[in-house]
């Protein structure tokens, strides 16, 4: 059981407030994504929860308990690190061991427990190497067999895949979902890759200074954007924001409309402009347009077999029922 | 791009260092020379280096004299003791200044450096008062305790730099893991520390048995070290250069032996923490 809950918990370093009072309900067993741009608060609001910093005001209750003033141990919270943070002087067996030898358990079934989750993550072969010999993807897989181990209340992950190269980070990231099915632990997860957090969570929750600024399942987000800087932030490439007499006419102060709810032609649309760059991704193409008289640039995304150039006049056609209208504050109008 | 080393350069370079490094060990080399001299060979003019009488008489008489054994085992438990003291006294103190600095953290550093800028003899009086009150005066123990209070300075600072390459998210994870303080600092931060403690020990080690200002100070017949050994060879009767000397190789070799061994270690202690 893992449902956490923060009751207007902020957090002041000094003179800087870093969270402001937060309101926010993690259920148990779901993977909530804390996302945002650097410096977001959101590692320290991971942190804020894990107790490895202390809270300035408000209250942390996880299953119903306070826990403001636990040690970290004592919440049964489980945490994988940016730096896997494996203690190098040990064995892989040891690393797994460690929270087991803490909690004092027989060693019959610190053996067990150690085996069992070696097997699960395909590190049995490698139980007597240290962390040193090990790959980076590995590393991280000791990391995570640290971490269930202890069967713990929820696990929290600090940005666990952004020091693995790029066909790794897929790799882990489905592992990550995979194991969250099969354990059905609460997961709380911070990334500032929004990639990771529309394909891992069921509850994502967008930060940006310390402020919430929208919580919800990644295709609410994706959908129904409460503002600008939710609808800019998730989805990829970002979404085209378009200002003046175009909004106007859809009785908004600036409209949105994603890449992919732009077609492209090289004969008829409302739209035109002139093609700046187009970025091949074989599944794909990314036109970026210039000259359009709607936003210094429109970004369009089209089948991989369009192949418009640098310098081609094209037309662009958006779909009506996909823009998102927001008012002079950025806010969304429904 | 790498500067090409000519055979020729590396020739001088080495040429040039074996000369400094012979220029340093000189007074040494010539102490052991001088011990195995006969008292009129010491102070022969032109100096003998190496043709003379070479003799075990020096030694055999400075052993008769003094009881070296004594002397040395002083020696090993003030130098052994007061560093074993300081390490247990400075490894929270430099985990907390690594770990859990505050604004003051630099400033309590600079300060506990900026004692061992005072002259020793300035608090000689006091400290030598607060012994005999407390009758440590001419005890291992009062070594032991001064000699700490000394170096410790010393070893919180390596001791310091030495934690500050250990990343916090390690210790973090300890802690997350259910680590007690007590069992993160001995099962994740000392192991992984050991190489700095290991340079920071030695360096001690020396320091505390080369050290002469306290050790003579303190202690007349019970408690003296080897450098009391040495400076009873230095009589009003004159010097005995022969004597001397031998007291001196003895008092030295195992020190010298000790950081011949560990030269690595050493260097790296030296260079606080600056080598990898």
């Amino acid at each position: 059981m893992g449902r956490i809950v923060l009751d207007k918990v902020s957090k002041r370093f000094g003179d800087v407030e870093v969270i402001p009072p937060i309101d926010l309900v993690i259920e148990d067993g779901e993977f909530a994504v804390f996302v945002g741009p650097s410096g977001c608060g959101k590692s320290t609001l991971l942190r804020l929860i894990a107790g490895l910093e202390d809270v300035t005001s408000g209250q942390i209750r996880i299953d119903g308990n306070d826990a403001t003033n636990l040690a970290p141990a004592q919440r049964r919270l489980a945490m994988v690190f940016q730096s896997y943070a494996l203690y190098p002087h040990m064995t892989v067996r040891k690393n797994i061991a460690f929270p087991l030898r803490m909690a004092k358990l027989d060693k019959a079934e610190i053996d067990k427990r150690v085996a069992n989750a070696a097997a699960v993550l395909n590190l049995t072969d490698y139980l007597d190497r240290r962390p040193g010999q090990l790959s980076g993807g590995q590393r991280q897989r000791v990391a995570i067999g640290r971490a269930i181990v202890r069967e713990p209340a929820a696990f929290l992950f600090d940005e666990p895949l952004s020091n693995l190269d790029a066909a790794l980070r897929v790799g882990m990231r489905l592992e990550i979902s995979e194991l969250h099915k099969r354990l059905a632990t609460t997961m709380v997860y911070v990334t500032h890759d929004q990639v990771e957090a529309m394909t891992m969570a069921d509850k994502i929750v967008v930060l940006r200074a310390g402020h919430i600024e929208q919580v919800g399942s990644p295709l609410e987000l994706y959908r129904t954007p409460r503002n600008i800087f939710v609808a800019g932030f998730i989805g990829s490439p970002r979404m085209n924001f378009i200002e003046g007499a175009e909004a106007a006419k859809h009785g908004a102060h600036t409209i949105g409309i994603r890449p992919e709810h732009i077609a492209v032609s090289s004969e008829a649309g409302p739209w035109s402009g002139v093609v700046a760059v187009s970025e091949h991704l074989g599944s794909d193409t990314f036109f970026h347009i210039h000259d359009s008289g709607l936003a210094e640039t429109l970004t369009v995304r089209a089948d991989g077999e369009v192949g418009f150039r640098h310098g081609d006049r094209v037309y662009l056609t958006p779909r009506d029922d996909q823009f998102h209208r927001f008012d002079a504050k950025g806010l969304r109008i429904e | 791009m790498a500067r090409a080393v000519t055979q020729r350069r590396k020739t001088f370079n080495t040429a040039l260092a074996w000369a400094v490094g012979l220029v340093i060990f000189f007074p040494i080399l010539w102490t052991i020379l001088t011990s195995f001299k006969t008292e009129g060979d010491a102070i022969a003019y032109p100096p003998k280096f190496l043709f003379f009488d070479w003799t075990l008489e020096n030694y055999s008489i400075v052993q008769d004299r003094s009881d070296y054994m004594r002397y040395l085992w002083n020696s090993v438990i003030i130098a052994g003791g007061s560093t074993l003291l300081g390490i247990i006294v400075a490894v929270p103190a430099a985990w907390s200044m690594a770990f859990v600095p505050s604004k003051r953290t630099k400033d309590i550093l600079m300060w506990m450096l900026s004692t061992k800028m005072l002259p020793a003899v300035g608090v000689l009086y006091p400290i030598y008062l607060m012994f005999i009150k407390l009758g440590l005066l001419d005890t291992r123990t009062g070594l032991v305790i001064v000699l700490m209070l000394i170096n410790l300075p010393i070893i919180v600072w390596m001791l310091y730099t030495y934690f500050k390459e250990i990343p916090g998210e390690i210790l973090e994870a300890a802690r997350m893991d259910g680590a007690t303080l007590r069992e993160e600092i001995l099962y994740i931060l000392t192991p992984m520390a050991i190489p700095g403690i290991a340079s920071t020990v030695l360096l001690n080690v020396i320091l505390a048995w080369n050290e002469a200002f306290w050790t003579l100070n303190l202690t007349a017949a019970k408690a003296g070290p080897l450098t009391a050994f040495i400076a009873s060879y230095s009589s009003p009767e004159g010097l005995f250069y022969a004597k001397l000397s031998a007291a001196s190789t003895m008092a030295i070799a195992p020190i010298l032996i000790l950081g011949w061994f560990s030269q690595k270690q050493l260097v790296r202690g030296l260079t606080f923490g600056a080598v990898k």
